[in-house]
């Protein structure tokens, strides 16, 4: 149930698109034909499915503050946290190395027609991202990490499968012409974020505890990073959770 | 500019408009929609990606006679990850709260495709002074469409610049609240930085119809 929940909340409701505004550059890119953005989305989806699993082992076993435990107990006062962005870089520019080889080897047409967008999901921030919300939001398992994973693969994916179809019907519409192409595209983004905000409720409209649960889980704070900007009692919160923490 | 020749100068005011990062390449677009709620976010994160580019440039131009061609996005990431590690804890020291409103998306400049785009199209090629001024030209050009995104959001979305309430105080209903000026709450969401920039495109398309696509 709680893997469930964190699918669907990791496509509909943290989408990484329309919520975070995480992959636009490639979101922007790739989106003019409806056959490129599924070939992208798929390789993406399979990024995230092996990177987030992974990193998440990384942070457990070597990056968290007391993670080197295992090494011995003059080990467990480290806290390597610092090193966090270059390690998941390196594990997320290794795997995407990996695929281009698999895709070149196994499907050269696929290869073909992604081009220069294979190697670059290395810089798509939607996949480092991913890893970083992972840890910020203290996913607790290798399940539920994995699940985050492939949910958030999946909602960039329908992201931008949605804005290539889009793209391709409104080519034939009368845009004014300063915001042909770029500026169009943008602002339908933005009406499909806001549409996409209404799924905001779909989880937390159960029964009382559910709603309690909600509040009180942790992957909620990170929502919108705007909210947390404008909520300023919150941030406050959390660094105090953070100080006794260390 | 008297320091810096014709030829130099226009590195720095080329991207500024006519060849913005943001508006005309589409490069870097996540980090400046996510962090624009608030005019300070903005700033320091233009200040961060100027300083993380500027010196990288400079960095990759110096080693791009070393580096082999086929692990070059490794060391660029490498060089990226180490800069943005160090903005990272210097805004940790000095500005905790700050950085806990920019959570991930400091660590995000390093996939920022505007550095990796200067990166591939012009410090791989040219010499350091010259990948500096490019440097810092586009992230002044970045820099410029994150302020005024976040400008707006923040004046119309809560009243206040900086923090400062420039539009009178909602509660006591002084300035223009007394005259039945609201708060746009919606301003403050984040669908709404992307119509901001769409219509920060549009201003610009129409007065540089060269600009315009198809």
């Amino acid at each position: 149930m709680e893997h469930l929940e964190l699918f669907l909340k990791s496509i509909f409701i943290d989408n990484m698109v329309f919520a975070t505004f995480l992959g636009m550059c490639s979101y922007l890119a790739v989106s003019k034909k409806v056959s490129t953005a599924v070939g992208l989305g798929a390789a993406v989806i399979f990024v995230m499915l092996i990177t987030v699993p992974l990193n998440w082992l990384l942070d457990q076993y070597i990056l968290q503050p007391g993670a080197l435990k295992w090494l011995g107990e003059e080990y467990a006062a480290y806290d390597l946290s610092f090193l966090s962005f270059i390690l998941f870089i390196a594990t997320i520019a290794t795997m995407v190395q990996l695929v281009e080889i698999v895709v070149e080897k196994f499907s050269p047409s696929l290869y073909n027609s992604l081009g220069i967008f294979l190697p670059l999901i290395a810089v798509n921030c939607a996949i480092l991202g991913g890893s970083l919300f992972m840890q910020s939001r203290e996913i607790p398992t290798l399940g539920l990490a994995t699940v985050y994973g492939v949910g958030s693969g999946i909602g960039w994916f329908l992201a931008i499968l949605a804005i290539a179809a889009i793209r391709e019907k409104i080519r034939y519409s009368n845009v004014p012409p300063a915001l042909r192409g770029l500026g169009i595209t943008f602002i339908i983004t933005g009406l499909m974020a806001i549409g996409f905000m209404s799924f905001g409720g779909m989880l937390t409209g159960g029964d009382d505890e559910a709603k309690k649960e909600e509040k009180t889980a942790s992957v909620q704070e990170e929502t919108s990073n705007d909210q947390v900007a404008i909520n300023a009692a919150e941030t406050e919160k959390e660094e105090l959770a953070n100080n006794t923490n260390n | 500019m008297g320091l810096l020749s014709k030829k130099d100068a226009k590195l720095i005011t080329d991207p500024l408009a006519d060849n913005n990062p943001i508006t005309i390449q589409v490069l870097g677009i996540c980090s400046a929609l996510a962090i624009t709620a608030q005019l300070k976010a903005s700033i320091v994160m233009a200040v961060s990606v100027l300083f993380v580019l500027g010196i990288g440039n400079v960095v990759i131009s110096l080693l791009r006679n070393i580096i082999p061609s086929k692990i070059r996005i490794i060391v660029q990431l490498v060089v990226v990850a180490a800069l943005v590690i160090i903005v990272d804890q210097v805004l940790k020291a000095f500005s905790y709260e700050l950085s806990k409103t920019l959570s991930v998306f400091v660590g995000l400049i390093i996939t920022n495709c505007i550095i990796m785009g200067r990166f591939e199209a012009f410090a791989l090629g040219n010499g350091p002074w010259k990948s500096f001024l490019d440097g810092i030209g586009n992230a002044l050009g970045y820099g410029v469409i994150l302020i005024i995104v976040g400008f707006f959001r923040e004046l119309l979305g809560s009243g206040t610049l900086l923090g400062f309430k420039v539009l009178g105080d909602p509660i006591e209903k002084t300035g223009l609240y007394a005259i039945g000026y609201e708060n746009n709450g919606f301003m403050l969401l984040s669908p709404m930085a992307l119509i901001v920039v769409g219509i920060i495109i549009w201003v610009q398309r129409s007065r540089n119809k060269a600009l315009i696509e198809d």
